[in-house]
């Protein structure tokens, strides 16, 4: 894949050498100015949010330079931290609380400014809620036709992603000058975050009010590994029948195995889970290592956010459902039965 | 600005969510013809919020559906119609041609201007081309405020409080109209709508459109290069029991 980008921008690069008067130029400066990258970082009350690190990850498979792009209270200091990443060049950092909460209304017109001035080609950000509610914002002010939830690069114009619930996978080439993308954060891995050395620069603050206030936020406390990043992953469904029994079963399948908890739709709808944890089609991706349900039947929609995970396991009493096409392991029986013999089993190891 | 409400709802025509979509040998795209199709889910929610907000007796004015497609968009606006909405325009897009969420916005921005509307609901994503974008754009091309992924909406005269759903839990905004609100899942459990109203839907008004009556030209940015099935997951069989299923994660070494 990286040679096919290298092979691809090397191409553009001789085509508009050749086709325009840029004679005076050395070739490298063409590269860095044919090639360049903005990963849009995030963070929350001062701290780096390594989800957002795939960004910079994704930003190094189309070649080129990548700049980190972060702003906030305490933008600065975050850049800091940031300059420590791997693989970026230079971080541009914006101190200003009014972007604190990631409004798109504010953050737009900020990245429309920072995106010209640097003249990026392509612009990163995870697919997270933050970069869901922006890029899309930032494309329209650019005219661009974004591209989102990538899953993979295959040069700097044409790129994968799923489409139909996962159902069908769509390779697409951009015309437009400037490629948005907001890239699925478990198929580029997070950059690391030491043994970088970027140079900070200020980046430009065009001000603009926001329309929108933010007024509060209620975040699911958990102790857990994060859903989105966990290698494991425990998840319940419908047939747990109630919040109680998901809170007696789930909890401690998940702490056995160090897991991330996680529901379908059908469970989080019938209030037993939080809508945070809801994983498929409309809530969140998860690939992990282990992907371990229960009384989850294994409709489209739910398995567009797991089908990736390395091994899944699944317990249903159904022998015909769905789930079991797709699980490595599936074991057949009552879950009121088999959870907690897991449980226990797992635990006495 | 008056407080009256005018709402807009854009609707798609888009495949059933209970099918599986089958990937066109050529690998072109999805095979579409003979597929049922039907109103995308998350704009199901849209028409219905609009239609509670009458119902919680604010001033709402006018609820106007539309949608951008080929000639069986009518019958998507026909259920929009017959689940509350006012009337409807119908913008002539050929099936080969479709517009992208950007040219939809463009679209949206234009009918918005001409309607006057000052509240927009749009579907957090359509479950076809899964972009999840006009919305955010068209706020952008209009300059209003937006709110995504809604989960509950309060309407104070102009003052529009949103909760949205973010990564780990909820978030709330306030903002002033004229505002675009994306919908979730959990904002509200949409109406079936009823045989009478399926019928009085009929005679509601729903105006023919086209692209360049908005000034829009639909031109593609992207090319699909291909379209392929996903790789296949080759399921690993059953186990007898806890033991086995023990045995078997240790084997695979996910334990």
């Amino acid at each position: 894949m990286l040679s096919a980008t290298r092979h691809s921008a090397l191409r553009t690069l001789r085509a508009q050498a050749c086709s325009r008067s840029f004679l005076s130029e050395s070739p490298m400066s063409f590269r860095a100015r044919l090639l360049s990258t903005l990963a849009i970082l995030e963070q929350k009350d001062g701290k780096l949010n390594s989800g957002s690190l795939g960004a910079v990850t994704a930003g190094q498979k189309l070649g080129g330079s990548v700049h980190g792009f972060i702003a906030g209270k305490a933008g600065k200091s975050i850049a800091q931290e940031a300059a420590k990443i791997q693989g970026l060049e230079k971080v541009l950092a914006v101190e200003n609380e009014a972007y604190e909460r990631g409004l798109a209304e504010n953050w737009a017109p900020l990245l429309v400014e920072n995106i010209k001035k640097g003249g990026y080609t392509h612009v990163v950000t995870s697919h997270s809620a933050f970069g869901k509610s922006l890029l899309p914002r930032v494309a329209a002010l650019l005219d661009v036709q974004q591209l989102s939830d990538v899953m993979s690069i295959e040069s700097e114009d044409t790129f994968v992603r799923p489409i139909y619930a996962g159902n069908a996978i769509l390779t697409v080439q951009s015309s437009d000058p400037i490629k948005l993308l907001t890239v699925r954060q478990t198929s580029f891995p997070p950059a690391e975050t030491e043994g970088g050395s970027a140079s900070v620069e200020e980046g430009v603050d065009p001000k603009v009010e926001s329309p929108t206030e933010w007024v509060s936020e209620e975040l699911a406390k958990s102790d857990r590994p994060e859903l989105a990043s966990a290698s494991r992953v425990v998840s319940g469904g419908r047939g747990l029948k109630s919040k109680e029994e998901f809170d007696r079963l789930i909890p401690p399948l998940a702490d056995a195995l160090g897991a991330a908890i996680g529901a379908s739709r059908a469970a989080v709808d019938s209030g037993f889970a939080d809508n945070s944890l809801q994983v498929g089609q409309t809530g969140k991706n998860v690939a992990p290592q282990l992907y371990l349900c229960a009384g989850i039947s294994g409709a489209i929609q739910h398995l567009a956010g797991m089908k990736d995970s390395k091994v899944i396991a699944c317990i249903n009493k159904d022998p015909d459902a769905p789930i079991f096409q797709v699980a490595d392991v599936g074991l057949v029986g009552d879950l009121f039965e088999k959870v907690p013999e897991l449980t226990e089993k797992l635990k006495s190891q | 600005m008056s407080s009256k409400l005018r709402i807009l709802v854009p609707v798609k025509r888009v495949i059933d969510y209970a099918v599986k979509p089958r990937v066109k040998s050529d690998r072109t795209g999805v095979e579409t013809a003979n597929v049922k199709h039907s109103l995308n889910p998350f704009d199901e929610l849209s028409i219905e919020e609009a239609v509670r907000l009458r119902e919680r007796k604010l001033a709402v004015d006018d609820i106007l559906a539309v949608s951008a497609g080929p000639a069986k968009c009518a019958d998507t606006l026909r259920t929009a119609m017959a689940m509350g909405a006012d009337r409807s325009i119908h913008v002539d897009v050929p099936e080969d041609k479709p517009l992208e969420p950007l040219g939809v916005a463009k679209l949206l921005k234009a009918i918005a201007e001409k309607e006057q509307s000052n509240l927009i609901f749009v579907g957090k994503q359509a479950i076809d081309d899964d972009a999840g974008q006009t919305g955010q754009m068209l706020a952008g091309l209009l300059n209003w405020p937006q709110a995504t992924q809604a989960s509950k909406v309060e309407i104070d005269g102009e003052e529009v409080t949103v909760t949205k759903e973010v990564d780990g839990g909820v978030e709330t905004l306030k903002a002033r109209l004229p505002m675009i609100i994306t919908t979730d899942l959990r904002l509200n459990e949409p109406r079936y709508a009823s045989l009478p109203n399926i019928m009085k839907a009929k005679k509601k008004k729903l105006e023919k459109k086209t692209l360049a009556d908005y000034g829009v030209d639909g031109k593609a940015r992207l090319k699909t290069v291909k379209v392929e099935e996903p790789p296949a997951r080759q399921g690993g069989g059953k186990v007898e029991d806890v033991d086995g299923m023990i045995s078997k994660l240790k084997e695979l070494g996910a334990i």
